[in-house]
């Protein structure tokens, strides 16, 4: 397996290299944010508002952690399911997002919005949340504070691991992966919630 | 009549909520092993140390071993000759609160599911009590996360569905999931009883252990044929590919009526924390 590096924020042109199923190391700065963060800057961006954290060239890492114990700067802060966060895609990759971290599928709409937009979404191994803390350098909650484990934090990271889910081509780690290994076929659809 | 204090209950509660979220037990490690010796696919097998590394890492930084730490599932099996001195659903409802603040476990619950607004403490707590005979207290509680949760599906089959209804519909349900339930998983199947139950049943399957098969050959023998071809799919640890799909599946049954054939495939997550303790 191939192992990429890729600084956060990310230059169009680092994600040209990587393909669905890659190994990459991320570093540098990203923004949290999961269902109830989303909701509230689709909310803005319905209001003409901007959201509250710059999107271009940005990385969201969908993570609510577990909270810190005293003298920690973050507790346990795996990913959560990415696909719940499809339906605001269109409107963050419009401004100009470049990559989404999570667990899980991306629907077919999304997959192709990424193409187009030229944007990856990386998958980390869900359930580790204990070990990808440890990649994990400093923590700041910058908006929705109210919104507890919820809230958008900066995020600095050294050498994050993830895996490449869909690359800017189109190319998708599970499909390609059910298809390699596949010993019975089964009439269903994945879901996408 | 044998009497346990409410006060014994919530703290044992409590203990096991935090224990469950930062020990990972030891069956599912060691099947995380046996997935690793057997498993062919080169991001599969990379999965699978990172879980091992994942359960070593929690345990010894005292990090919780997923950050979604779950709804605490609590299953307790009261013999009829023991007295609770107390309200026992209280207790339990304590126990959680405090096993999520001083475990540092994540407040996960909202207090209505559509104005969602989170209670900070991880609670109320689903509870589930079942009187037996004897003057034994046991407490089984589960850390459940919601990324199997929401990938699980019942659905009302009709008697001539049969085994072969079932083995559809449980493929069906695993390769729906794929990589959102984080496998490799583990199979709580509820078959039997009516709509309201049979979904209790299959969560029933889950507190087995790992690999205890039921004791009727009959469902032993569908559990192992189920799991068999479940690994077959493909989807592997992750969903990255591979043949370690699930580690294991559990039948839990009971009669039903002569017109019905109530099926629920309760997903579990390689994060699969759950303990049980006596009183
Ligand atoms: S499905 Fe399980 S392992 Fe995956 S993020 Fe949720 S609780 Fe953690």
């Amino acid at each position: 397996m191939t192992t990429h590096h890729l600084d956060a924020p990310v230059a169009d042109a680092a994600l040209a290299d990587l393909r669905a199923g890659d190994r990459v190391e991320v570093t540098g700065t990203l923004y949290t944010a999961r269902d109830a963060a989303h909701k509230r800057m689709a909310e803005d961006i319905q209001k003409g508002r901007e959201p509250p954290i710059p999107l271009r060239g940005q990385v969201i890492y969908y993570v609510g952690p577990t909270p810190p114990r005293p003298g920690s700067i973050i507790g346990s802060a795996g990913p959560t399911t990415a696909s719940r966060m499809d339906k605001y895609m269109e409107a963050l990759l419009q401004r100009g997002l470049k990559a989404t971290i999570g667990k899980g599928y991306r629907s077919p709409p999304v997959v192709e919005a990424m193409k187009h937009h030229r944007a990856v979404y990386l998958v980390a191994v869900g359930g580790t949340g204990a070990l990808l803390s440890k990649h994990i350098r400093s923590v700041r909650v910058v908006a929705y504070e109210d919104l507890g484990t919820e809230a958008i934090r900066e995020m600095r990271v050294e050498r994050f691991p993830v895996v490449v889910g869909n690359d800017i081509y189109g190319g998708d780690v599970f499909q390609e992966g059910v298809k390699r290994y596949a010993e019975i076929q089964v009439d269903a659809k994945p879901r996408y919630e | 009549m044998r009497s346990v204090p409410a006060r014994a209950v919530e703290e044992k509660v409590r203990d096991l909520c935090i224990d469950i979220n930062y020990h990972m037990p030891r069956d599912m490690l060691q099947a995380f092993e046996r997935a690793r010796e057997t498993e062919v696919s080169p991001p599969g097998r990379e999965v699978l140390t990172q879980l091992l590394a994942n359960a070593r890492t929690a345990a010894s930084e005292g990090l919780p071993y997923c950050q979604d730490t779950g709804t605490a599932v609590v299953y307790i099996r009261q013999g009829e000759e023991v007295r609770v001195e107390g309200r026992l659903e209280e207790a339990v409802h304590r126990g959680v609160s405090a096993g999520t603040r001083e475990g540092f476990l994540r407040g996960s619950i909202v207090r209505d599911p559509l104005r969602r607004q989170n209670t900070g403490d991880n609670t109320p707590p689903v509870l589930h009590v079942e009187r037996e005979p004897g003057d034994k207290f046991h407490i089984a509680v589960m850390a459940k996360g919601s990324g199997a949760e929401n990938m699980s599906q019942l659905r009302m089959l009709t008697p001539a569905d049969g085994p072969d209804g079932i083995r559809r519909f449980v493929l069906q349900v695993v390769r729906e999931a794929g990589p959102n339930a984080c496998p490799p998983v583990t199979i709580g199947l509820g078959i039997g009883s009516t709509f309201d139950t049979v979904a209790w049943l299959a969560k029933k399957a889950l507190f087995r252990p790992l690999g205890r098969r039921n004791p009727d050959p009959y469902y032993a023998d569908l559990e192992v044929a189920l799991l068999r071809d479940i690994n077959r799919l493909g989807i592997g640890p992750m969903g990255f590919g591979g043949k370690n799909t699930a580690l294991d599946l559990r039948i839990e049954t009971a009669p039903c009526h002569i017109a019905a054939l109530p099926v629920a495939v309760n997903l579990e997550c390689h994060a699969h924390r759950v303990r049980e303790a006596e009183l």
